[in-house]
């Protein structure tokens, strides 16, 4: 069992939910293949550094998997019929390159739980607000009913 | 008197008014070796940009004084980023 890692860039012509259902196709080869996902990575649409069949923007997914070396080609030659990918590359990671891979994921998932927590402080921070502010409404509404009684 | 004031011209000896600097140029390190990176991410490739020069070339390892095993690495991951279009082949002022 090697380690490897695939990028493949999809064309920017597909819709969310196609690109999606494309990736799972690819993960789906992986698996009937024996192989084993380890991680994914959606880098969402970016821009190329040179046009690929007069395209400037592509869908970018990374794919870190476990298997047996035949699984590469399996996995190649499904890269090729499909014509939404427009370039791929895999190889296998040697001893640096699987440390370096787990570091990343590492600090991969480090940031977006930073970004949830962020997220989910931004989310109670209105929320204390709504709570604050009935209180306050109250206030001057108690003063005015004095004001009244008066 | 006339013959002291001439010794050094006859002699050729060059005299300055300032000390002369010499050139003290610091020596170059591999960067990899320093900090101790053992593997080069061609997913990055803003750190890989610090190897190229504007036109998207690699710089030879006697500018950026890479060790031989490293430079390789380098090489490596830079060509694999031009390939999946993270770098350009071939550019004009990149920076």
């Amino acid at each position: 069992m090697n380690k490897y890692e695939t990028v493949f860039i999809l064309t920017p012509v597909l819709s969310d939910d196609q690109m999606k259902e494309t990736v799972e196709k690819f993960k789906k080869v992986l698996t009937d293949n024996g192989g084993n996902i380890e991680n994914e990575e959606n880098w969402g649409l970016r821009k190329l550094a040179y046009p690929i069949e007069n395209k400037n923007t592509g869908f970018y997914t990374l794919i870190e998997f476990e298997g047996e070396p035949t699984i590469v080609g399996k996995l190649e030659t499904a890269f090729r019929r499909d014509e939404k990918v427009i370039r791929f590359l895999t190889f296998r990671l040697d001893k640096y390159a699987a440390e370096y891979a787990i570091k990343r994921r590492a600090v991969r998932k480090a940031k977006q739980e930073e970004r949830a927590a962020q997220e989910a402080a931004a989310e109670a921070a209105p929320a204390a607000v709504v709570e604050e502010a009935p209180a306050v409404v109250e206030a001057p509404v108690a003063e005015a009913n004095e004001e009244t009684k008066e | 008197m006339a013959q002291e004031q001439q010794r050094p011209y006859n002699q050729g000896e060059i005299r300055y008014l300032t000390p002369l600097s010499v050139d003290t140029r610091k020596k170059k390190y591999c960067r990899f070796k320093r900090s101790g990176i053992k593997y080069i991410d061609y997913k990055d490739p803003e750190f890989l940009k610090k190897f190229l020069n504007e036109q998207g070339k690699i710089l030879p390892r006697r500018i950026t004084g890479t060790s031989l095993k490293f430079q390789r690495r380098v090489a490596k991951a830079v060509k694999r980023a031009r390939h999946l279009a993270l770098l350009p082949y071939v550019t004009d002022l990149m920076k």
